[in-house]
């Protein structure tokens, strides 16, 4: 009978293994589920450590900020009752996924934008950021939206970038010029060589704030939300995270957020 | 191999590229042989401050990156892309252009400006029709050179907007996702416009050194 019962246990602890390192979908809520995210009282997100506005790391301080972290933060506050019962790892585009499918990460909140394709990899949750294409002008140009784009407007964009695509087909009489990066972009329209540049709005704050002699005008022209991405089948967590979302909103603590990163309080 | 349905497809804008490149080559090839013959008189000029000038321009000029230059006349002097990439290529290659005319003059043995001058020649005579026709043999073959080498680094345009082949290859392949095949196809339009000017500087090469 003992043995009986010890061959039993072993069988099943062989299962158990073989189905934590084949089926991954399984065992969602496992590692990084609402229920161990409390039992081990952290915690953990993937962030950007590069990315101007959203997470941006310190050079000297080696300190994460921006307003993916303080996003971060609030949930963990929500969810654990303390802010700094977090822990952030930094991830690029390339790793989010890899990562949040190892476990090695909760969820990301890295300037990810919600698409049908990735849908089908991870869960998102809400928007929480209204990210799309827009325009940066010198304060007082005669630019204030897309709609004023035309034929003796020159645009500037980054070369091969689908800002570049886009503008061509919302205003296809423009003079487009396109450089190699964002700096030189910018510095082109500093120095007067376009009426404007164009790009993701998330940028065009950062640049914004680099020199407020240029602002960003009008609404944005394309639809490319924030979400934050949760791994497939971890619906208690997505839930979880959409509620404090919502939480954030309707309290006001989204808007200040927002205003304290962005510079301006979130439009319509 | 390669895909020169590319080509086709975007005719237009390789043309536009090649008609800027040719042209800003062109305006960029008379301009720097004008400033590169002009720093060159006043490096060798017998009089000390336009040697100092010649010396300072060369120094200055060549030891720092073309980019740099082409930077300066975009951003900070607000030339648009087309005019400051040009104007960059000319002061740029007056510089190499200079030094590789001092050379040819300096290779003309001292005795023949003494024999010149003693026989009564000034100096701008001795110049016109001792040293010069001379020198000009000697500096043929370096000069071709630079005016290849102009030819390719105006790829330069492309990176301040200047409309040239290179900024259009760049957009074709970023847009097309199609690499190898542009940058062969952009090869092949400035091999058009550097195999002529190197059968040109061979063809001068032997007239000018038959002539003598």
């Amino acid at each position: 009978m003992k043995k009986l019962i010890f061959s039993l246990i072993s069988l099943t602890m062989i299962f158990v293994l073989a189905a934590c390192g084949g089926g991954n979908e399984e065992e969602a809520n496992g590692e990084s589920g609402l229920d161990a995210i409390k039992e081990r009282d952290k915690l953990i997100v993937g962030v950007k450590y590069d990315t101007k506005l959203f997470g941006l790391q310190d050079p000297s301080t080696k300190e994460v900020e921006g307003f993916d972290i303080d996003i971060a933060k609030e949930i963990a506050k929500e969810i654990l009752g303390d802010e700094s019962k977090i822990e952030l790892k930094e991830v690029t585009s390339k790793t989010r996924i890899p990562m949040l499918n190892n476990g090695e990460i909760d969820a990301i909140i890295a300037t990810m934008t919600i698409t049908e394709e990735r849908k089908k990899e991870v869960n998102f949750s809400d928007v929480y950021f209204n990210a799309g294409q827009s325009l940066l002008v010198k304060k007082g140009s005669p630019i204030k939206s897309i709609d004023d784009v035309g034929a003796d407007t020159t645009v500037l964009a980054v070369k091969g970038s689908t800002s570049s695509i886009n503008i061509r087909e919302k205003a296809p009489d423009a003079t487009l010029l396109e450089f190699e990066n964002y700096q030189e972009a910018f510095l082109a329209l500093k120095a007067g060589q376009g009426d404007t540049l164009t790009t993701d709005n998330a940028i065009l704050y950062g640049m914004a704030q680099q020199d407020n002699n240029y602002e960003v005008v009008g609404d944005t022209f394309t639809d490319e939300p924030y979400g934050i991405a949760i791994k497939k089948g971890n619906d208690d967590l997505t839930e979880a995270i959409n509620e404090v979302l919502n939480k954030l909103k309707e309290s006001g603590k989204y808007d200040e957020i927002y205003e304290k990163w962005i510079g301006e309080k979130p439009k319509n | 191999m390669i895909n020169f349905s590319i080509l086709i497809n975007y005719w237009d804008m390789f043309l536009e590229g090649f008609q800027n490149t040719l042209i800003a080559s062109m305006i960029a090839l008379l301009g720097s042989f004008v400033l590169g013959t002009i720093i060159a008189v006043f490096r060798i000029a017998p009089f000390r401050p336009l040697n100092w000038v010649g010396a300072a321009y060369v120094e200055f000029i060549r030891n720092i990156p073309l980019l740099l230059i082409v930077f300066v006349f975009f951003y900070g002097f607000k030339f648009g892309g087309f005019t400051a990439g040009t104007l960059g290529l000319i002061i740029y290659t007056a510089a190499f252009i200079a030094e590789a005319i001092r050379a040819g003059i300096l290779s003309i043995p001292k005795g023949q400006t003494e024999a010149a001058r003693s026989s009564g020649l000034t100096y701008i005579q001795t110049m016109r029709y001792v040293i010069l026709p001379q020198a000009i043999k000697v500096v043929i073959p370096p000069l071709g050179n630079q005016s290849l080498n102009l030819v390719k680094n105006s790829s330069i345009l492309g990176v301040v907007a200047g409309l040239d082949l290179m900024y259009y290859a760049d957009l074709v392949s970023l847009h097309t996702y199609v690499v190898f095949s542009v940058y062969i196809i952009v090869a092949l339009f400035y091999l058009a416009i550097t195999i002529p000017l190197s059968f040109l500087v061979e063809y001068l090469e032997r007239r000018l050194t038959t002539s003598y």
